[in-house]
């Protein structure tokens, strides 16, 4: 008997669909004998997270609201993808959009309440999307390694930030809290029925829309396949994937960025130092699971969500430490990978025909 | 003045010896044409695993192994997926970068606020009076052990048949293969072993330089590290002088915050990171002029039936 | 002749999509040259690859001196005494010549003992009378000099059984001799080779038996004496269709195209054109010889406006339109086929279709400035596909999924499709079978009616002396000299190839 490895040829839809659900099962089962290790009841907290989250009303509002900065950093993080360029600093672009919007919506003088949002959204992105092209341009004047670079600076945005709410942005009247003051009013989305869901959701889906015609339906995104799929034949075809490197940098941490806005004009209603529980991170692998899609982040994004609200159950309910869910979206990848090789490859075990001795 | 600088200088040495140790493991890893992203999760496992050994048992040995032991089984699994199983060895790297922030968090909540003795310093004799280098020779046990490892390790590649051979893997796993050397074994073994060295790192952190447990306590040395392997080139001597480099920057900025200067602690706290990349671009555009030493096949599985 | 003491059953093996080797037996007798004969595609470096423990057959069996062995991995069967040069080399770059030679032997120490290695190397190579310095990096070397020490690793090991798969395409015909002499000598001393080759002349030089291949089957097996040329090339081709069609010159008198003095360096700083001129005339096919890695490539880039030249001009119909080509503006005027045809030529995950306007998405045909025409990409692929006579598959099929000769259709349709004046074509035939290459051929020499220019760039002197008008040799990054493909011989060309000026 022994093991027979070949490459498939095509792989079937329905096996497709199933694996990365195989892999979700697989991922809860690994996590649930982690729990059992630290002393908790993995299946009462699988029951809590499912009810936190999916169970009211309010608890689906809870998700969306955590969904939201997932597909503004999973678009952005996608779009990076589809270039072949890791963009694993959305989360300092994030912060980065926080911070140029908070300027705008506290210290720029701006009134207007037609020209605030709109004010704070572009300042946002250009801040977030200079953050990102940092690492664009050093890729592709230098071929410096974009990993690394944007998540070096994940760390430097986040001690701007901190930098910022410790010292010269701290409201003087928050009793020495690190964060500034709160937002005036027009600096704020608005919220939706009791709830936290803010007008943010819908830009990010209007957002999703837009990218997802820009990439699959125009001679820019015709490009971008190109140059993700074989860089050499672009070069070829005449393509200049230098600027192109640099642009789509920046749009993608355009794009992070306005998770940044989203959090600190939607939920927080000013700046503070942790606004973010890594969603940055999380849209790595939203944007992995994806598939580079803009309708697939949307999608992937509201199951992040739901992961975030059960994670943050868990804290509450069992003192759970809050990057506990890194746990669960480690062994998730981890699988996903794995599942690859077996979607890819046909594993079959034949019997191998006893070989007489020739003569 | 001289007591300014040696205290300076020991403390250089005291915070950059984590990073060496992870950047050591991820050369050997790399040296074998595996990327490994998850240093900074290998070092948050290895400095849980000796915190957490060393508090319960008393015997820093027993928590320097278990940290060794933890962060190996951690590499095996980035070395399952990549090196067998031919995934992505970027996401991989990140996903065990996520699993090492989330378990040891996940462990470490029983341990979060307790204190250890750090490691005992041992004087050498004579050599410890120098003036200024003297510090080097007041270390502990694990700053020697990371020096006795450069020298190991640059022996080890230049000197010995598997060091020969790993290289070969990492250059061109065809040719290795072909040559009868069996690649996927070499890389498997040289991911895990790098793990287990960058795990020292992460026991060096919570047993020495500072001995308690917080979550996150790397707070992105293994980042740094994974940047100071292109700055060392694939070198362990080289990677000496970086960590150390970055270990100056760490002792100057903290002793500008002793000193109270008017900068702000959280602009001087961002310094080693625009070192760090300042020095990855330095050392990229060195790569580019030709002084390549990177391995070739970096990042790239191998997989022996593949047409070209 | 003795017996045979190593024998191949039934040995099938299929690829994704491809049976590359369908029931295939081969025995090697010691002492003998055996040539394993087949066109490209025939499953040549696919049997020596299963022979040489690389690919794992899916059935038959491998019998050494009588009894069944399993050759499960490369080091496998170098312990059995098969060794392989591959068409490849599995060299390391940047490890010196020494270190690539370490490679191969068994019983190293643990702790290398450099300095006496070296002294037992060195023999070696002073035995095969070659000047080899051992501490140089191996991207250092000629592609010649790279092949001996291929050879030079095979040699310290106890190989019973020497395969070399296809060593001459790299050689100039006077290192190809040096190499037979070799082989002679070896065969002699009682060891086995196999030598993959296609070229007859080789073959009858060289062969004790031939072994033919066709479409991964082996068709027969003949002893030196009992074949001819022409009796193996029925063989090896068979009754299949071979397009003919007689050569028309479309040549103008008038140039269209010229380099003065270019130079140019390849990513590694190394000097790749030196003083290079070159004039193409309108309408003709000019072929470009020399032995690989004598600035082909950098000549093809220069050309094709992919690599600036750091010296001299290029002229455009007596324009100097150097500082232009570079940066895109006569893209369009430029066919090219580019050497390297799946690492450059496609984007392999994308359909036929979008790989079909590669070249000309941006032209009002197919996009209105900011989205793609659809149905225009669509129409456009229908009538080339049909045109090249491409076998896509169904429509929206990835171009990864097609064979080598039909990727090289859509390349040459998508190239010839922006009706260029000048064409670049490099090794446009590698690989593909003689009905693929003859099409191939036609399609370039028709494409001169037009007036159009065609640079062709190939190491097989037959193909060039049957397609081009002229013939140019390079060697070391310069021109040697310019034949005239009636006029001259393949000793002639040969003695270009390695530096010698025309007399």
């Amino acid at each position: 008997m022994k093991l027979l490895i070949q490459k498939r040829q095509s792989q079937s839809a329905l096996f497709n669909l199933m694996t990365p659900l195989l892999c979700l099962v697989l991922a809860l089962i690994v996590v649930a004998l982690f729990l059992v290790m630290a002393g908790v009841n993995p299946f009462a907290a699988y029951r809590d997270v499912g009810i936190e989250a999916l169970g009211s009303a309010y608890g689906l509002s809870e998700t969306l609201v955590q969904a939201t900065p997932l597909i503004f950093t999973g678009l952005g993080v996608m779009l990076a993808f589809r270039m072949q360029l890791w963009n694993i600093g959305a989360e300092g672009q994030l912060y980065m959009g926080a911070l140029g919007a908070t300027w705008v919506a506290l210290f720029s003088g701006i009134t207007s309440t037609w020209l605030m949002i709109p004010m704070m959204m572009i300042m946002a992105m250009i801040l977030g999307g200079i953050w990102a092209a940092i690492a664009g341009a050093l890729k592709a004047r230098y071929r410096v390694n974009e990993v690394i670079i944007t998540l070096l600076l994940n760390y430097i945005a986040a001690g701007i930030v901190k930098y910022l709410v410790y010292g010269g942005w701290r409201d003087p009247k928050g009793y020495g809290f690190p964060q500034t003051a709160d937002f005036p009013p027009n600096a704020i989305l608005s919220t939706y029925f009791d709830t936290r869901l803010h007008s943010g959701f819908w830009i990010s889906l209007v957002l999703a829309a837009i990218l997802w015609v820009f990439t699959e339906k125009t001679v820019w995104g015709y490009e971008l396949r190109v140059i993700g799929n074989n860089p050499r034949a672009a070069q070829y075809a005449g393509m200049n994937i230098q600027s192109k490197t640099i642009f789509v940098m920046f749009l993608s941490g355009a794009l992070a960025a306005l998770a940044g806005f989203a959090q600190v004009s939607g939920v927080v209603t000013r700046l503070q130092d942790n606004i973010s529980p890594g969603y940055g991170f999380t849209a790595v692998i939203v944007a992995w699971l994806a598939r580079r899609s803009a309708a697939g982040v949307v999608i992937v994004s509201f199951f992040f969500g739901i992961v975030y609200v059960g994670g943050d159950a868990l804290k509450i309910t069992y003192k759970l430490p809050e990057s506990f869910i890194n746990v669960f979206q480690g062994m998730l990848l981890f699988f996903l990978l794995a599942s690859e090789y077996f979607v890819n490859h046909r594993i079959t075990l034949v019997r191998e025909p006893k070989t007489p001795v020739a003569v | 003045m001289i007591d300014l600088i040696e205290t300076i200088f020991d403390t250089t040495i005291r915070a950059g010896t984590p990073i060496l140790f992870g950047t050591l493991g991820a050369i050997i890893c790399e040296r074998s044409g595996v990327i490994n992203l998850g240093v900074e999760g290998l070092m948050l496992i290895g400095a849980l695993a000796g915190f957490a050994v060393t508090s319960m048992t008393g015997s820093f040995t027993a928590g320097v192994l278990a940290a060794i032991f933890f962060t190996m089984i951690a590499g095996m699994l980035h070395a399952l997926i990549t090196v067998y199983l031919k995934g992505n060895q970027i996401v991989s790297g990140l996903a065990l970068a996520m699993l090492g922030v989330g378990v040891s968090a996940l462990f470490g909540r029983s341990f979060v606020g307790k204190g250890l003795d750090g490691l005992s310093r041992i004087e050498i004799p004579l050599l410890s009076k120098i003036p200024i280098f003297g510090a080097m020779f007041r270390q502990d046990i694990l700053v020697y052990l990371s020096v006795i490892l450069v020298v190991l390790i640059a022996l080890f590649f230049s000197r010995t048949r598997w060091g020969l051979y790993l290289r070969t893997v990492g250059e061109n796993p065809g040719a290795a293969d072909t040559s009868g050397i069996p690649v996927t074994r070499y890389r498997f073994w040289a991911v895990a072993l790098g793990a287990g060295i960058s795990g020292i790192g992460g026991a060096y952190m919570s047993l020495a330089y500072t001995p308690f447990w917080v979550e996150n306590m790397t707070a992105g040395r293994g980042w740094i590290a994974v940047s100071l392997v292109i700055f060392s080139m694939w070198s362990a001597p080289r990677a000496l002088f970086g960590a150390y480099l970055f270990g100056g920057i760490n002792a100057a900025q903290l002793q500008l915050q002793a000193h109270g200067t008017s900068v702000s602690p959280y602009l001087l706290t961002m310094l080693p990171y625009l070192f760090t990349i300042g020095v990855l671009i330095w050392s990229t555009r060195r790569l580019e002029k030709g002084a390549s030493n990177e391995p070739a096949s970096l990042g790239l599985p191998y997989d022996r039936e593949d047409r070209k | 002749m003795s017996e045979s003491f190593l024998r191949l059953e039934g040995i099938t093996k299929t690829f994704p999509g491809v049976k590359a080797l369908d029931d295939v037996s081969l025995d090697v007798r010691p002492g003998e040259i055996l040539t394993l004969l087949g066109e490209n595609g025939a499953g040549k470096s696919t049997l020596m690859s299963v022979l040489s423990g690389l690919y794992a057959p899916d059935s038959g069996r491998i019998l050494l001196d009588g009894k069944p062995v399993q050759l499960a991995s490369p080091a496998d069967a170098l312990s059995k005494g098969i060794g392989m040069v591959h068409q490849h080399f599995m060299l390391v770059p940047n490890h010196s010549v020494l270190d690539n030679i370490l490679l191969a032997i068994d019983n190293l120490t643990f702790k290398l003992d450099r300095a006496a290695l070296k002294t037992r190397v060195a023999a070696i190579v002073s035995d095969l009378g070659l000047d080899l310095n051992l501490d140089t990096p191996v991207w250092k070397l000629s592609i010649g000099q790279q092949q001996w020490i291929e050879i030079i690793k095979l040699l310290v090991r106890d190989t019973r059984l020497l395969i070399l798969d296809e060593p001459t395409a790299v050689l100039t015909p006077q290192e190809a001799n040096k190499l037979f002499d070799f082989l002679k000598k070896l065969r002699a001393k009682g060891s086995s080779i196999i030598f993959i080759s296609h070229k007859m002349r080789e073959v009858m030089e060289l062969s004790n038996r031939v072994t033919v291949l066709k479409k991964g089957r082996s068709v027969a097996t003949v002893t030196a004496g009992d074949y001819d040329t022409s009796k193996l090339a029925r063989l090896m081709i068979g009754e299949d269709e071979v397009p003919t069609w007689s050569k028309v010159s479309h040549a103008q008198p008038n140039v269209l195209v010229s380099v003065h003095g270019i130079e140019a360096n390849n990513e590694r700083g190394t000097r790749e054109l030196d003083d290079f001129y070159l004039d193409i005339y309108a309408g003709e096919v000019l072929g470009v010889a020399g032995v690989a890695g004598n600035g082909q490539k950098a000549l093809g880039e220069v050309l094709a406006g992919l690599r600036k030249p750091i010296n001299g001009n290029i002229r455009l119909r007596s324009v100097d339109v150097t500082k232009d080509w570079g940066n895109g503006k006569h893209f369009s005027i430029i066919g090219h086929v580019p050497e390297d045809r799946k690492a450059q030529g496609i984007a392999p995950d994308l359909t036929v279709d979008e790989n079909l306007v590669l070249k000309s998405y941006k032209a009002p045909e197919f996009c209105n400035f900011i989205f793609q025409k659809n149905k225009a990409i669509r129409d456009n692929a229908k009538v080339q596909v049909e045109r090249y006579d491409i076998k896509a598959g169904p429509s929206g099929a990835k171009v990864r999924v097609l064979s080598g000769g039909n990727i090289q259709k859509v390349i040459i349709a998508r190239e010839l499709g922006i009706k260029p004046e000048l064409l670049i074509a490099l090794y446009p035939t590698r690989g593909l079978d003689i009905g693929a290459a003859g099409f191939v051929h036609s399609v370039i020499a028709k494409a001169g009616e037009t007036g159009m220019g065609t640079l062709l760039i190939s190491e097989d002197l037959d193909e060039l002396l049957k397609v081009s008008d002229r013939i140019a040799v390079m060697f070391r990054g310069k021109l040697v000299g310019i034949v005239d493909p009636t006029k001259t011989t393949r000793e002639q060309i040969g003695l270009m190839m390695a530096g010698e000026a025309p007399v």
